[in-house]
């Protein structure tokens, strides 16, 4: 049997990230691992794209690729950028491990015209759950750590997340919850269903002022 | 131009339009040694120029005519190579005020019919780049593919960047820095007082008189070759194992494997390079300060640049460590440049560019293929007319 080769089939979370970026723009993509929504972006929508990496061989692996990459991390080496540098800069899944993710938030919404954010939402039912009945820090797929050895420092649910936006003056032009069998729907007309069976959240944001 | 792939030659540059250095002087139909390996394209977008550091030259992958031994980046320049002869047309130029046939204290100076000696004017890394300048105008060279170097090598990479953005595609400056350090200064200047305090130096006027400063130039050499080595790589070459002998001799012969590896590379070294030299470019590297040309701001060198760069350092160099690398990115990220950036993990120190560092090359070779691809090198076919 002759499989098709195709090397730009990505994760659905950052098939929905990479659905929101229009063709040809610019993206900075802050956490970009091993650069594969990158690659996919840079192949199939043709964008000039950048990335920041933390760990050295995320960056390596992104650079043999071809990929423009840096090794750097959200929280130090945002502020080099100047303003509006990017249409886009993407955090994805990253925002609950920042040191300040405020400062962050506000980085992004500098450097970039718009910025796409995706998080675990800690008010899903099953992270309720864990704390309300058993008692324990939760642990699901997606946050897969033991309380002391996450990388994860600065949790929220999609309300919260919503309520800092508001208080930043940030503009929600979109948003979705996904479960956990990964089904997407839109937060925006059901904020508390989404943010009790979302396993995770992504948002779509733009400057108020602009 | 030469078919020949290892073509080397000498031109005379500044016949017409003389080179106006920094210092002021003017060089007028000066010489300019060169190698080129490879082939150009008929578009001539397959150029890349090398940089070489402080102790290099032109002869990168070929024998050297001096010492015999191979080029000092052999290992990267060749057919299926990093540096790939088979695709691309690869120059390296001896740079000015060096001593392998470019313009410095020991050629001749045409006024006089005599050595320049400390006549010759005092040089910098941007002089070295308009040189090269005027060698790719010679070549019929508009624009280069890339700028690749390490030490000294990147300054001129980032010189070029600064000041000729537009005939610049990608620039690789490696194990490099943006100015040099009080720490990077000092070291020079113990070289620089090695040779000078050497009685066969006379004022510099050595050539003339007959003699040459060989004790302070190996002393120079034998000090800097400290810098590029890290403590972890000279104690697993070295450690304190004994030279040729069961024991110490409670004396001052070189006991000890370390010295007599720094005594050798030192007396190796006065061979294929001249003291004066060695003072010339060690000053150019000193008075190197992109940042203070910029009013402080390093970015405003870089703005507007469409360059795509790949900035390379080395966890053990503590000659041009990582951080100084990272300005050149921080700097570069404010202007919204295109760079990669990697710290490849080696505990080579500085000299790990010249050595096997898979790592390194993996990430350059993926660097300059993505590169090639945008900048839609025409899939590496040769001229026809070649």
């Amino acid at each position: 049997m002759v499989i098709e080769k195709d090397r730009r089939v990505i994760r659905i979370d950052l098939q929905l990230i990479a659905d929101m970026v229009v063709p040809g723009s610019r993206v900075l993509d802050v956490g970009c691992g091993d650069g594969s929504l990158l690659d996919y972006l840079l192949h199939e929508k043709n964008v000039d794209g950048r990335g920041i990496e933390l760990s050295m061989d995320g960056v390596n692996a992104c650079v043999s690729q071809g990929l423009s990459v840096i090794q750097g991390d959200a929280d130090k080496d945002l502020f080099n950028y100047p303003n509006s540098a990017f249409d886009y800069v993407i955090l994805s899944q990253t925002l609950q491990a920042t040191m300040a993710p405020r400062e962050v938030l506000e980085n992004l919404m500098r450097i970039g015209k718009r910025a796409i954010v995706s998080f675990p939402n800690f008010g899903y039912w099953r992270v309720r759950a864990s704390l309300a009945l058993r008692g324990c820090m939760p642990r699901t797929k997606t946050l897969p750590h033991e309380w002391y050895d996450t990388p994860n420092i600065h949790f929220c649910t999609i309300q919260d997340f919503v309520r800092l936006c508001n208080n930043l003056e940030i503009n929600i032009e979109k948003s979705l919850a996904m479960n956990s069998r990964r089904l997407v729907s839109a937060i925006g007309s059901r904020p508390f269903a989404a943010n009790l069976m979302g396993e995770q959240a992504l948002f779509l944001l733009k400057r108020n002022s602009d | 131009m030469e078919n020949d792939p290892e073509a080397h030659a000498n031109v005379f540059l500044g016949g017409q339009r003389p080179l106006r250095l920094e210092c002021g002087v003017e060089l007028k139909n000066f010489p300019v040694g060169y190698q080129t390996y490879g082939k150009l394209n008929t578009e001539k977008s397959n150029a890349i120029l090398v940089c070489h550091a402080l102790s290099g030259d032109q002869y990168i992958a070929n024998t050297h005519p001096l010492t015999g031994k191979l080029g000092w980046w052999e290992l990267a320049v060749g057919p299926g190579k990093l540096l790939d002869t088979d695709k691309y047309f690869i120059i390296c130029s001896n740079i000015l005020g060096g001593c392998m046939g470019t313009a410095g204290p020991r050629e001749i100076n045409p006024d006089t019919g005599k050595c320049w000696g400390l006549d010759f004017p005092v040089i910098t890394i941007r002089d070295m780049v308009h040189a090269q300048a005027m060698l790719l105008d010679h070549l019929q060279i508009e624009t280069l593919f890339c700028a690749i170097g390490g030490s000294m090598g990147g300054m001129q990479v980032l010189e070029w960047a600064a000041t000729y953005p537009e005939r610049l595609c990608t620039a690789v400056p490696i194990a490099s820095a943006s100015h040099h350090s009080a720490q990077n200064i000092a070291f020079d200047e113990v070289g620089r007082q090695a040779i000078m305090a050497d009685p066969d130096w006379r004022g510099g006027n050595y050539q003339e008189e007959g003699t040459m400063p060989y004790r302070g130039l190996a002393i120079a050499r034998m000090i800097a070759h400290i810098t590029y080595l890290s403590e972890p790589s000279l104690q697993r070459k070295f450690g304190r194992r004994l030279q040729d002998r069961p024991a110490v001799t409670f004396g001052f012969d070189a006991d000890f494997q370390v010295e007599s590896y720094l005594r050798h590379q030192g007396s190796t070294f006065v061979d294929r390079f001249d003291a004066n030299s060695y003072l010339y470019i060690t000053r150019a590297m000193d008075y190197f300060d992109l940042e203070e040309r910029y009013n402080g701001v390093l970015g405003d060198a870089f703005r507007n640049t469409k360059t795509r760069f790949c900035v390379i350092s080395f966890s053990s160099d503590w000659l041009y460590p990582t951080v100084e690398s990272r300005r050149i990115v921080h700097a570069l990220n404010s202007v919204a440049a295109n760079v990669s950036f990697a710290e490849i993990e080696s505990d080579n120190g500085h000299d790990a560019f010249l050595l096997e560092e898979p790592e390194f090359w993996r990430v350059l070779s993926g660097f300059m293929d993505g590169a090639a691809e945008h900048f839609g090198l025409p899939n590496y076919t040769l001229s026809k007319t070649d």
